[in-house]
C-alpha cells in the first residue's frame, strides 16, 4: 500500500501569522519518517494541523490520508481514521481515570468502524498486555489521567495509549523531551515493538538521541515552515555534527 | 529567636509618625456644622457658578436620606457630622508669585519633601499641593500648557474650563453613589483637575500632595482626570496630616475618564496620620475612586501603598466599558497598632475581551485589622472577559487580623475569573535561611517584606517607589512575630 | 417590599394561631425556644432578602407561594417503603424514613448496640429530656442573624434523633430518606439531632426525594455533636423536583480530636440553600466539607459555609464544585474564621465553577477572617469553561466532542464524589452524576414516581 499520507503545499497560520509555508510530504505504509529542525521551524504546528487543532487555520494546500480529505474531518474522526498523536505535553485531566478514558476512546473508535464495544472482560486483559509492552505501572490505570504523573510516566502513558489504539499513523511530537535515558529506551522499544508493515510513524524531534533507537527511513529538515532537505538516515548524524546553521545558510543564500 | 522577633516588633510598632507636625499658617475657617447655608457659603467663597451650587445642594439633600454603610469590617465610632469644619484655607493673598507665598507654607511642603519650587524639583514631576481645603500651588503649569495639558486646582478649573467640569463632574461617581460620595459632592473644597488632549503623552509625572493642617477640619477634595484618545498620563497622589488626638475626616472622590487607546496610571502613597500606638487620633479615610475605560483598549492602572489613616475605607474601581480595555490594581496595605483598613477594588467587565488583574498584599501588625474586599463582575453581555486576582495577607504578630472578602459575579460563560488568596506569617525557615547566610533577623524580615510588597512597589513611578519603600520600612521596619 | 411583608405577616398569623398544635407533642425544651426564635425572625426582618448572607439567593419567589403547613403528624395511607425504594447496590444501610418533615412512626428502628437511641425528635424531647436539653438549640448561634434558622426553631416539631454513646461504633451507615408527598403545596420544618459521645463512630446518608409534583419548601435544621476522638461522616444527596425548595442548615460542634467529613451532592431541586456550619471548639479537630452541584433549567443552588476555628491545631478543608447549564444560578459563600487563640490552624477552601451557557450565572464569595498569625490559610475560586486543551487531547484519541465534554464534566465532578469514603455509595453517586449529565435523570432512577413538571 502506497501513499498513506499525502501533504501538498500545506500552509497554516495562527492569529494571522503564517507558520507553515508550503509543506509537501508523502508517507507510505511501513515507513518511519523523521522530521527535524531548529526551534520555531513549525514542527509542532505541523503535528497540530495534521491532528485537527482548531486554533490553526489552514490557508492553502491539501492533506490526504488513505484517500480521504483529512482537513475536512474533525479531530476525533482523524483519530478514528487511525492517526495518533503522542503529545509533547500530555494534558492532565483530573477526575477522569486512565482506564475509563481508554475504554471510552477504544469503544468510540470501534463504533466509528462499525464494531461492537470491546467486551469488558477482554478489555482489561488487552490493557494489561499492552501495559507490559511499555513497562507501565498498573496502578496508573486507576489514577486520574496524567495527573501527578512524572514526565517519564506521561510519555510512557502516551505510548501505552498508542499500543491500545493501534493507529495506522503515529506522530511522535518531541516524545524524547524530558526523558532520562532509561525512559527513552523503554519508550523507543515500545514504539519498535508496535511497528508493523502496514503502519507508519512520523518522529518529530530536535535531537538525534531518539533516532538512535527508532531508526528512520527518511529524514526531513523543517525550517521556516518548509521542508528544506530530505535525505536518508545518514542526515541525522550530519545534523548532530554540524547543527542546523549550515542548512539555514543554504536556504537563505538560495533566496 | 521568638523573643528577638518580639523585640523587633515592639521597636517598630513604637516607631513614630514623622509627618505629625503642625504648621503655623494663618488659616481662614468657617464655623463647625453642616447645613444648606454652609454649602452656600462654601460655594460663595469659591465664587462658583449657580449650576455647581445646585449640584452641591442636590447632593446634600440626597446625603440626608442616606445612612453610613456598615458592611465593611470596620469598627467606626459614631461621627458627629455637625462637629466638623467643612472649609479651612491657609490665608494668602491671591495671585502672588511663588516668592511671596507664606514662608511657613513653603516650609511645610519642604519639610514633607514636596518640591513646590520649580528650581528645586525632581525633574519630570509637576505638583499640585493642597492644604486643608484649597490648592496652594501647582508647579509646571506653563510647561504643561504648551502641550495642551491642563493641570490645575479644581476650583481654578471650574473658572477656566467650566464646560469640561460640567461635562465630567459626577459622570463616573454620581453624587448618589454612596454616603461619603454624597457628602463629598455637597462640601468638596478643592482638588486637582487633569486634562490630557488627544494623542498627547504627558511629558512629566503629575502629582497632587494633600495635607490636612488645621484642627477639627474635614478634608473633602475631588480629583478629576480626563484622558482623551491615544493619550497617556501617570498621576500620583500623596497625603499626610499632623498628629492630633482627635480623629479627622477625609472623604475624597477621584473620577477618571479614559477614552480609546488612552492609558492612565494612578498611584497613591497614602500616609495620613494613623493615630498613636494606643489608637488615639488619626484620620478616617473614606474615599471613592473610580475610573471608566470608556473607549476601546483604554487602560487604567491603580497602584497604591496604604500605610496611614486610623480607618481606611477605599475601593479604587474600574468600569471596563470599552472593548478590549484593561485594568490592573496593585495594592500594599499596611496596618499597625490599632489601625483598621477595609480596602480593595472593583472590576466591572462590560466590554468584550476586557481584562483585569488584581494583586493585593496586606500586612497587619500590632492590634490592627486589615481586610481586602474586592468585586469582580462580568455582565451577561460581556464576552471573553478575563480576571485574575491574587490577594495575600501577611500577619506580623498574634493580635492582628487579616481578612479577605472577594465577590465574584459571573454571568457570561466565556469569562475566566480566578481568585487566589493566602494568609500566613513569615516562615521561620525563611528567616533561618537568611540567618544562615549571615543576614540578621531584622534585615531578613525587612528583606522578606520588601520582596512580598515588591510586585506592587515596582508598579509605582520610580521616584515614588523609593518613597513608598521607605514608608513601608517606617510603618513596619522589620516587625514580625 | 409588600410581598415580603405579607409573607412575614402570614408567618406571624400561623405562629399565633398554631401555638397549641405546635406545642402539643413536643417537650418543654423545644417549646421554650419558640417564642424567642420567632421574635428574632421578625426582628431580623423576616425572610432574608438581599441581605449580605443571602445576597444572591432569590428567596422571594421561593416563599411567595400559598404553602400549607402540617402541624400534626398524619399517618400515611400507604406503605412508604413500598412506594419508595432507594437502593444503593452493595451498600447495606439501616433505613429511616421521614415524610414532610415528620419521622415516620412505622419506621422499624434497626437493632443497635447498647445505648444507641434512634427515634423521632418529638419523642426524644419528652423521653430523653436530659440529653435533649443539653444539646437542643445549643449550636445554632453562629446563625443568629439568619432568620430562616430562627424560623425553623420556632416551627420545628419533629425529625430524626440519633444518639450514639461513648465507645460505640455503628458499623452500618444509617440512611435517612426525607420524602415529600402531598396533594397541595407544602412547607415543612424538620429538625434533626445527632449526638456522638466520645470514641464513637457513625455515618449517616441523607437522601431527599419528592413523591408528588406539588411545590415544596423544606426549611430544615440539623444539629450535630461530634464528641472527643469521634468520627462522623455525613453524606447528603439532594434530588428533588424543580418545584421543590429546600433550606438545609447543618450545625456541627466538634470536640477534641474529632473528625467530621461531609459531602453534599446537589443533583436536582428548584432552590437549594445549604447552610453548613462547623465549630471546631477544641484542639485537634479535622473538618472536611465537600459539595458538588449540577444545575440546569432555572435551578438555584446556594452553598453557604462557615468554619469557625475556635481552638488551636485544627484543620479544615472545603471544596465545592459546580456545573451550571441553561439558566441555572449558583452561589457560593464560604467563610473561614480563625479566632485569636486558634494558632497552628490550617484552613483551605476552594470553589470551582463551570459555566456552560450564556444564561447560567455564578456568584462566589470565598472569605477569610483571620485573627491569629501562626496559621496557614488559603482560598481560591474560579469560574470558567471546559479546558479546550484537554478537549483536544480527548478528541485526538477518537472521543467525540459531546462525549469528551461529558467526560470532562464527569471528571470535574468526580473530584468531589471521589471524596465519598463508602465505596458503593461513591459508585452510585458517580453513576447518578453520569446519568444526570447525560440528561437521563430528573429523579433518582429507582424512584417509581414520574413527575409531570
Amino acid at each position: 500500500m502506497k501513499g498513506l499520507l499525502k501533504i501538498k503545499n500545506l500552509h497554516a497560520s495562527i492569529d494571522g501569522k503564517e507558520i507553515l509555508k508550503g509543506i509537501d510530504l508523502e508517507v507510505n505504509a511501513g515507513e518511519i519518517h523523521a522530521i527535524m529542525g531548529p526551534n520555531g521551524a513549525g514542527k509542532s504546528t505541523l503535528s497540530a494541523v495534521l491532528t485537527g487543532r482548531e486554533c490553526f487555520e489552514v490557508t492553502e494546500g491539501e492533506v490526504w490520508f488513505e484517500g480521504k480529505n483529512l482537513l475536512e474531518l474533525p479531530a476525533e474522526d482523524r483519530a478514528r481514521e487511525g492517526i495518533f498523536l503522542s503529545f509533547q505535553y500530555p494534558v492532565e485531566i483530573p477526575g477522569v481515570s486512565t482506564v475509563n478514558f481508554l475504554k471510552t476512546a477504544v469503544n468510540e473508535q470501534r463504533k466509528y468502524r462499525g464494531l461492537p464495544p470491546y467486551p469488558a472482560s477482554e478489555f482489561l486483559k488487552m490493557i494489561r498486555e499492552k501495559m507490559e509492552l511499555v513497562s507501565i505501572d498498573s496502578r496508573l490505570l486507576n489514577r486520574s489521567l496524567n495527573e501527578g504523573f512524572s514526565g517519564g510516566e506521561k510519555k510512557k502513558n502516551e505510548i501505552f495509549q498508542m499500543a491500545v489504539l493501534e493507529p495506522k499513523l503515529a506522530i511522535l511530537d518531541e516524545t524524547d523531551s524530558g526523558l532520562d535515558i532509561d525512559a527513552l529506551r523503554i519508550v523507543a522499544s515500545g514504539v519498535n515493538k508496535l511497528k508493523r508493515p502496514d503502519n507508519s510513524t512520523i518522529v518529530i524531534t530536535h535531537y538525534q538521541r531518539l533516532l538512535d533507537y527508532i531508526v528512520p527511513d527518511v529524514v526531513h529538515v523543517l525550517y521556516d515552515g518548509r521542508i528544506v532537505k530530505t535525505a536518508g538516515k545518514e542526515l541525522v548524524a550530519e545534523l548532530e555534527k554540524h547543527g542546523y546553521d549550515w542548512i539555514k545558510e543554504e536556504v537563505n543564500s538560495a533566496k | 529567636m521568638a523573643k528577638e522577633q518580639d523585640d523587633i516588633l515592639n521597636e517598630v510598632t513604637e516607631g513614630e509618625y514623622k509627618y505629625g507636625f503642625v504648621s503655623d499658617v494663618e488659616t481662614e475657617m468657617i464655623g463647625k456644622g453642616l447645613n444648606e447655608s454652609v454649602i452656600r457659603l462654601i460655594s460663595q467663597k469659591k465664587e462658583e457658578p449657580e449650576w455647581l451650587l445646585e449640584f452641591r445642594l442636590k447632593a446634600y439633600r440626597h446625603w440626608l436620606t442616606m445612612k453610613m454603610p456598615t458592611w465593611a469590617k470596620l469598627e467606626i465610632p459614631p461621627i458627629n457630622y455637625q462637629d466638623i469644619v467643612y472649609y479651612a484655607a491657609p490665608k494668602q493673598e491671591a495671585k502672588k508669585s511663588w516668592d511671596e507665598v507664606d514662608p511657613e507654607l513653603k516650609a511645610t511642603f519642604d519639610k514633607l519633601g514636596i518640591p513646590l519650587d520649580e528650581q528645586k524639583v525632581l525633574s519630570g514631576v509637576a505638583v499640585d499641593a493642597v492644604m486643608d481645603s484649597v490648592s496652594v500651588k501647582t508647579t509646571f503649569k506653563e510647561t504643561l500648557a504648551e502641550r495642551g495639558v491642563i493641570f490645575c486646582s479644581f476650583s481654578e478649573a471650574v473658572k477656566t474650563h467650566p464646560d469640561l467640569i460640567k461635562r465630567y463632574l459626577g459622570s463616573v461617581v454620581p453624587y448618589s453613589d454612596n454616603f461619603f460620595a454624597a457628602l463629598n459632592s455637597a462640601v468638596f473644597s478643592d482638588g486637582s483637575f487633569v486634562y490630557i488632549p488627544k494623542g498627547v503623552r504627558c511629558p512629566m509625572e503629575l502629582s497632587t500632595y494633600f495635607r490636612i493642617n488645621a484642627a477639627n477640619t474635614g478634608q473633602f477634595e475631588r480629583t478629576l482626570i480626563v484622558a482623551e484618545e491615544e493619550s497617556y498620563v501617570s498621576y500620583l497622589e500623596g497625603c499626610t496630616a499632623p498628629q492630633r488626638d482627635e480623629n479627622q475626616l477625609h472623604a475624597a472622590i477621584v473620577e477618571i475618564v479614559i477614552e480609546k487607546n488612552a492609558e492612565v496610571k494612578y498611584s497613591t502613597v497614602q500616609n495620613w496620620y494613623p493615630g498613636d500606638k494606643n489608637g488615639k487620633g488619626g484620620i478616617y479615610n473614606f474615599v471613592t475612586k473610580r475610573g471608566i475605560c470608556k473607549g476601546e483598549n483604554a487602560k487604567l492602572i491603580w497602584a497604591q501603598v496604604e500605610t496611614g489613616s486610623a480607618i481606611t475605607w477605599k475601593y479604587p474601581s474600574t468600569i471596563l466599558k470599552g472593548d478590549g480595555s484593561v485594568s490592573e490594581f496593585y495594592s500594599v496595605a499596611v496596618t499597625n497598632n490599632y489601625q483598621q483598613a477595609d480596602t480593595g477594588t472593583k472590576m466591572i467587565h462590560i466590554g468584550n475581551n476586557t481584562r483585569s488583574r488584581i494583586v493585593s498584599k496586606g500586612i497587619s501588625a500590632g492590634f490592627s485589622s486589615n481586610s481586602y474586599r474586592g468585586k469582580v463582575k462580568v455582565v451577561k453581555s460581556c464576552q471573553g472577559a478575563r480576571n485574575f486576582s491574587q490577594c495575600d495577607s501577611l500577619l506580623l504578630g498574634d493580635k492582628c487580623g487579616a481578612h479577605t472578602f472577594p465577590y465574584l459575579e459571573v454571568a457570561n460563560p466565556t469569562a475566566q475569573v480566578e481568585h487566589e488568596a493566602t494568609t500566613s506569617k513569615i516562615g521561620e525557615d525563611q528567616i533561618f535561611y537568611c540567618n544562615q547566610r549571615g543576614i540578621s533577623t531584622e534585615d531578613a524580615i525587612g528583606l522578606i517584606i520588601k520582596g512580598y510588597a515588591g510586585d506592587v512597589i515596582n508598579k509605582m513611578p520610580m521616584e515614588f517607589a523609593v518613597e513608598a519603600q521607605k514608608l513601608l520600612q517606617i510603618s513596619l521596619a522589620g516587625s514580625v512575630g | 417590599m409588600e410581598r415580603l411583608e405579607k409573607i412575614n405577616n402570614d408567618f406571624a398569623t400561623l405562629f399565633r394561631e398554631g401555638q397549641q398544635l405546635l406545642r402539643e407533642d413536643c417537650g418543654d425544651v423545644m417549646n421554650r425556644c419558640r417564642e424567642e426564635a420567632f421574635g428574632r425572625f421578625m426582628a431580623l426582618g423576616g425572610v432574608p432578602y438581599k441581605t449580605e448572607d443571602y445576597l444572591y439567593a432569590d428567596t422571594l419567589p421561593v416563599f411567595d407561594r400559598d404553602y400549607k403547613v402540617v402541624l400534626k403528624h398524619i399517618k400515611q395511607g400507604v406503605d412508604l417503603n413500598e412506594l419508595f425504594k432507594c437502593h444503593v447496590p452493595n451498600l447495606e444501610t439501616d433505613l429511616l424514613l421521614t415524610i414532610n418533615g415528620w419521622f415516620v412512626r412505622e419506621n422499624v428502628v434497626p437493632e443497635m448496640p447498647e445505648g444507641v437511641i434512634i427515634c423521632s425528635l418529638a419523642e426524644a424531647s419528652v423521653k430523653y429530656k436530659e440529653i435533649f436539653e443539653q444539646h437542643y438549640n445549643q449550636y445554632t448561634h453562629p446563625a443568629d442573624t439568619d432568620g430562616l434558622v430562627a424560623l425553623n426553631t420556632a416551627f420545628a416539631q419533629d425529625g430524626v434523633f440519633v444518639y450514639v454513646p461513648d465507645n460505640v461504633v455503628m458499623e452500618r451507615p444509617l440512611q435517612v430518606v426525607n420524602l415529600m408527598r402531598a396533594n397541595a403545596d407544602l412547607m415543612s420544618f424538620q429538625r434533626n439531632m445527632v449526638i456522638l459521645g466520645r470514641n464513637a463512630k457513625a455515618t449517616i446518608l441523607v437522601c431527599d426525594h419528592t413523591l408528588s409534583d406539588d411545590a415544596f419548601l423544606s426549611n430544615n435544621a440539623t444539629e450535630i455533636v461530634v464528641g472527643e476522638n469521634s468520627a462522623f461522616e455525613y453524606y447528603h444527596v439532594q434530588n428533588q423536583h424543580i418545584e421543590a425548595s429546600q433550606i438545609n442548615s447543618v450545625f456541627v460542634s466538634q470536640k477534641r480530636d474529632s473528625r467530621y467529613d461531609a459531602n453534599v451532592i446537589s443533583l436536582y431541586g428548584g432552590f437549594i440553600r445549604n447552610n453548613l456550619f462547623a465549630a471546631l471548639t477544641e484542639e485537634g479537630c479535622e473538618c472536611n466539607l465537600y459539595g458538588m452541584y449540577l444545575s440546569d433549567k432555572k435551578q438555584q443552588v446556594d452553598n453557604f459555609t462557615f468554619i469557625d476555628h475556635i481552638a488551636p491545631r485544627c484543620t479544615s478543608n472545603q471544596h465545592f464544585k459546580g456545573v451550571l447549564d441553561d439558566a441555572a444560578l449558583a452561589n457560593f459563600a464560604g467563610r473561614i474564621v480563625v479566632r485569636p487563640d486558634a494558632q497552628k490552624t490550617e484552613a483551605y477552601q476552594a470553589n470551582n465553577n463551570l459555566l456552560l451557557t450564556d444564561t447560567a450565572q455564578v456568584n462566589t464569595k470565598p472569605q477569610l477572617v483571620i485573627d491569629a498569625d501562626d496559621v496557614k490559610c488559603s482560598h481560591g475560586a474560579t469560574v470558567g469553561q471546559i479546558d479546550e486543551e484537554a478537549m483536544f487531547y480527548l478528541r485526538t484519541r477518537g472521543i467525540g466532542e459531546a462525549e469528551a465534554r461529558l467526560m470532562m464534566m464527569f471528571g470535574f465532578a468526580h473530584e468531589i464524589v471521589g471524596r465519598v469514603k463508602l465505596e458503593p455509595l461513591r459508585a452510585e453517586i458517580d453513576d447518578l452524576v453520569d446519568k444526570r449529565l447525560r440528561g437521563e435523570l430528573t429523579k433518582c432512577h429507582n424512584c417509581v414516581m414520574h413527575c409531570k413538571k
